[in-house]
């Protein structure tokens, strides 16, 4: 079953910008997707349809098979929503922010007190559950709207930019929050300017521009396509900059190289070259920004095609 | 079919907007308070005893059932009014929309603040009334049905004008310009068989004055105007101004892209 359907959905905002041109887009439930785009290339406002909170310009909606239009309520409960900005009341403490949504979802005080404990305590916001939310640090505000999603157990958990401007550590654990919940069986949605993160949590992405889906495909697949890898080794101080004919190879500073080689080519010769040339390898990893090369490659093409 | 669940809802809007006007209640509650005392001390208690009796009755009690209605008024509109449009301003309104709430909860949960405050602050002036007049209760049911009817209209006045603004400037212009003209020339502070027969006529067009002239009957047993008229018109005013409040938000103004 879809998490959720979209069929050829538009968007003209008064003053006739138009924000989507005809998106159609599949996400299977249990699924962990990757929304990317540009600044102002269109993932806002379709989330913002998905939840109902932009009325759409034309096309259709199903989420978990409830459409939109027909079935809003319904569709409504399945979807819990942590928007990009801070938009709960300041002034309110997280218990009772909290408590305050469940209810909207029909959610008894009672059950939603012990619902309020559970996630404050899972994000570590518990001992900050009376104390006004405008103290709270950048990184507690976003488990905040974490929490406060998950209240009424939604199906479908949406994303939009979760991490932003929050620390590495803050980062990680949020990561691993994301990913647990999703193995529990909740759809995850998610838009980043972090590719490293996309790449990391999503097994499905899609890449909007200028309101248009441009790639809707398997992180795999899409990862795939590139013909080289790049890898980041770490050496003793070399006397020299190797040279190969099999790979590229660049010196970053020194004791690091960055060596660049063909999908299609074996790791093995890349060490047998520079064991010969009497370099020593400490450790090596791959360079993180593969998705990064792609994003971009994807979104210029999209841009010299408009 | 009303759903169970919408009353969870509904109650938890009411207890939101409660709390909220509570937690802030030097803000709230006490200033409507100190100002109604100051109007007894100076309309009923210095003045009113040089002006003599209206429609039978000494000034200061004739005063005292507009000047409760008149915080009444003040303070369910202006709840109802600030609360929303903050909503809207942190966006945390979205709240609200993004879950499966009805319109007519939303609506009805906002009323219920309103109400709440209205009627919590027009009992304590009426407490404060009580140091300067001896009140009399003429008919229980025509004060309470009068008192609840006008802090309906007055809260869905609040939200209207809630879903219009956009600056915070705009929750002050309507109290300012049409909401205190209003209440002042709906008969507070005089009966309007004072005024010359045009003026008389003009008042009539004034929704304030049929509010005013029912919750005074429930005190004094007088009335400028039929009772049955009163609640006529009150009645259509509250319908007239729900459904443009339901039309507005079904259409998602002011509050969705």
């Amino acid at each position: 079953m879809y998490a959720i359907d979209l069929k050829g959905i538009t968007k003209i905002y008064k003053g006739g910008v138009e924000a989507l041109k005809g998106i159609s887009l599949q996400v299977q439930e249990g699924d962990f997707y990757a929304l990317l785009g540009p600044n102002g290339a269109g993932k806002s406002t379709t989330i913002g349809i998905i939840s109902s909170l932009v009325n759409k310009s034309a096309g259709k909606v199903t989420v978990f098979g409830y459409d939109l239009d027909t079935q809003l309520e319904q569709a409504k409960s399945q979807i819990g929503l942590v928007p990009q900005e801070f938009n709960f009341n300041q002034f309110e403490p997280p218990l009772q922010i909290l408590v305050n949504q469940a209810g909207y979802y029909g959610i008894k005080r009672k059950e939603a007190l012990v619902r309020a404990e559970k996630y404050l305590k899972q994000l570590d916001l518990w001992e900050k559950r009376d104390q006004p939310s405008r103290e709270l640090s950048g990184g507690m505000k976003r488990r905040l709207m974490i929490a406060r999603a998950l209240m009424h157990e939604p199906r479908l958990l949406i994303l939009d930019e979760p991490t932003a401007g929050v620390d590495i550590e803050v980062r990680r654990s949020m990561w691993e929050f994301l990913q647990l919940i999703n193995q529990q069986g909740v759809t995850i949605i998610l838009t980043t300017h972090y590719l490293e993160e996309a790449e990391m949590l999503c097994r499905n992405i899609g890449i909007i521009d200028k309101g248009r889906l441009v790639e809707n495909t398997s992180m795999k697949s899409l990862l795939g396509r590139l013909g080289t890898e790049t890898f980041i080794l770490d050496v003793d101080p070399p006397t020299h900059l190797p040279s190969s004919d099999a790979f590229s190879i660049k010196q970053t500073d020194e004791v690091t190289l960055e060596v660049e080689i063909d999908k299609a080519q074996s790791l093995n010769k890349v060490f047998s070259e520079l064991s010969a040339q009497g370099i020593r390898v400490n450790s090596m990893r791959n360079k993180a920004n593969r998705l990064e090369e792609l994003f971009i490659e994807l979104v210029e093409k999209g841009a010299k095609n408009v | 079919m009303f759903n169970p669940s919408y009353l969870v809802a509904l109650k938890s809007i009411w207890r939101k907007e409660t709390n909220r006007f509570l937690r802030i209640w030097v803000q709230t509650l006490v200033p409507p308070v100190i100002t109604m005392s100051l109007y007894f001390v100076i309309f009923g208690n210095l003045i009113g005893s040089r002006i003599g009796q209206m429609n039978g009755f000494d000034y200061m009690s004739f005063i005292v059932p507009g000047l409760i209605m008149m915080s009444v008024i003040t303070n369910s509109y202006s709840n109802v009014a600030s609360s929303f449009f903050s909503a809207k301003f942190q966006r945390n309104v979205e709240e609200l929309l993004v879950a499966p709430v009805p319109n007519y909860v939303i609506i009805w949960g906002y009323i219920g603040g309103g109400v709440t405050r209205g009627l919590m602050v027009g009992f304590m002036v009426t407490c404060v009334s009580l140091f300067f007049v001896d009140l009399h209760i003429f008919n229980m049911f025509i004060l309470i049905l009068s008192v609840l009817c006008t802090s309906v209209l007055f809260s869905i006045g609040g939200l209207l004008n809630a879903i219009f603004a956009k600056t915070f400037d705009d929750i002050s212009i309507i109290p300012t310009f049409v909401l205190t003209p209003l209440t002042y020339l709906g008969g507070v502070f005089y009966s309007i068989n004072l005024l010359p027969e045009f003026w008389q006529s003009v008042s009539h067009f004034n929704p304030v004055f049929y509010m005013i002239n029912a919750f005074r009957y429930g005190f004094l047993g007088v009335a400028d105007v039929s009772l049955v008229w009163s609640f006529s018109v009150i009645t259509a005013f509250i319908v007239g101004l729900y459904s443009l409040v339901a039309i507005l938000l079904s259409k998602g103004i002011g509050i969705r892209s």
